[in-house]
């Protein structure tokens, strides 16, 4: 909510952790922190005190774009339809290997 | 994260809200902060949730007493670990409110103008390090039990955090039960000072979980919304049952002269908790109230200096660091 916030508060910071080598970093939660490089430090005591993490973003929540919740339907439906889309939408005849 | 609304467009009707609100909780799934939901459940988790959270905060003070004094650097060590812990799962649980659209600084002001409550169970004294042990052993179990549950409830933000929190609640829990081991396996005096940590704190432990299901009114609509999982009732017997056995490996006695093995019920039976203390230390009473806000407020007092000199370093080097949104 630091849209909201009055100018005299630490904005607010959404944290990622990528947990190890090969995943992707992972939204763990959020804290409010004067600026980027102090975000990270305290993102680093608040989230990874017990090697939860080989790497922290933290990026400030008003740069965040976001789709609404109430416009699931029409965003999402130009995916729901295209059942072609999907392997399992093509019949092959079972005796054809590999595929 | 606070975001524009979505343009105006055909807007469902707050029929349409509510029942897809209802069809949401009914399959079990989790309520995402940008959902639409009825005004009494965001109130609720409001409550609920920063109320947990100043007991973590609080909940420092306790055991914090005991950091300059412990016994060992090993205890030191754990115990300063410990109390950081609960410093991070006050933040864990702020940042879960603030999803709800309130401001942490907003809780922190009602928090030490006494407009909100915390745990009773921190209004009651540490007066040896064996309370340090009974701490973790029953406090933290007691908040397990409490908790645990609450990895499922139907507020997605909520739900995560106590995920984290319960993973690192475990650690405290087994420290307090390994001290206090560790007592009893030491001198008379100490086995003593163990039997008197547990006298003291065990009722408090059980005035943990609340008011008797018969008393606590909001606790249907808390389950309807999935908020809660079990009864304050329920959760106080699965601590006592327990509890038993891990006292009998510790030696030391349950003060609660009703506590008896029940095979009808498969349960233990024991004794009724003294509600008139409940009330009076929730109600400002106990032994630590006055002590324990004040503490908090003048940790947030003397903090703001150190507040507002990183928000004026932080505008002094605005835009040579990557970001800025003001």
């Amino acid at each position: 909510m630091s849209d909201s916030a009055p100018a005299d508060e630490w904005p607010l910071f959404e944290v990622f952790v990528r947990g190890k080598r090969g995943l992707n970093h992972v939204h763990v939660g959020s804290l409010h922190a004067p600026d980027e490089e102090m975000a990270l430090h305290s993102a680093r005591n608040l989230y990874t005190r017990r090697n939860e993490g080989v790497s922290i973003w933290v990026v400030r929540a008003s740069a965040i774009t976001a789709s609404s919740p109430d416009e699931k339907d029409p965003f999402f439906a130009p995916s729901g339809d295209k059942v072609y889309r999907h392997p399992t939408f093509y019949p092959i005849p079972d005796d054809v290997p590999h595929i | 994260m606070a975001m524009e609304p979505a343009a105006v467009r055909d807007r469902p009707t707050g029929q349409e809200l509510t029942a897809d609100f209802d069809a949401r909780i009914a399959a079990h799934q989790r309520i995402e902060p940008r959902d639409w939901m009825p005004e009494g459940y965001r109130s609720t988790l409001v409550r609920q949730i920063a109320q947990h959270a100043h007991s973590e905060i609080i909940g420092m003070q306790p055991e914090g007493d005991w950091l300059t004094r412990a016994p060992s650097l090993r205890r030191k060590a754990i115990l300063l670990a410990k109390v950081q812990d609960e410093a991070g799962h006050g933040l864990y649980l702020y940042a879960a409110a603030e999803t709800l659209g309130v401001d942490r600084a907003d809780l922190t002001q009602r928090l030490i103008e006494g407009r909100q409550k915390y745990s009773s169970i921190f209004n009651y004294p540490t007066l040896t390090f064996a309370d340090v042990g009974v701490i973790g052993w029953l406090v933290d179990g007691a908040a397990i039990c409490n908790q645990v549950p609450l990895c499922r409830s139907s507020f997605g933000p909520y739900a995560r955090a106590m995920v984290r929190v319960c993973k690192e609640e475990s650690f405290h829990q087994r420290q307090g039960y390994e001290l206090l081991l560790q007592m009893m396996a030491g001198t008379p005096a100490q086995r003593t000072m163990v039997q008197d940590a547990v006298d003291r704190w065990w009722w408090p432990s059980l005035m943990m979980f609340g008011p008797p299901d018969a008393d606590s009114p909001n606790t249907r609509q808390s389950m309807a919304w999935g908020i809660k999982r079990d009864t304050n009732d329920e959760l106080r017997q699965k601590f006592v049952d327990m509890s038993v056995p891990q006292a009998v490996a510790l030696g030391v006695t349950l003060p609660d002269p009703d506590l008896a093995w029940n095979a009808e019920r498969g349960h233990h039976d024991f004794g009724a908790v003294d509600w008139a203390e409940f009330k009076r230390v929730v109600s400002g009473g106990g032994q630590c109230n006055a002590e324990r806000v004040s503490r908090r407020r003048a940790a947030h007092e003397e903090g703001a200096w150190v507040r507002e000199a990183a928000a004026a370093y932080a505008a002094k080097h605005q835009g040579t660091g990557q970001g800025d949104d003001r």
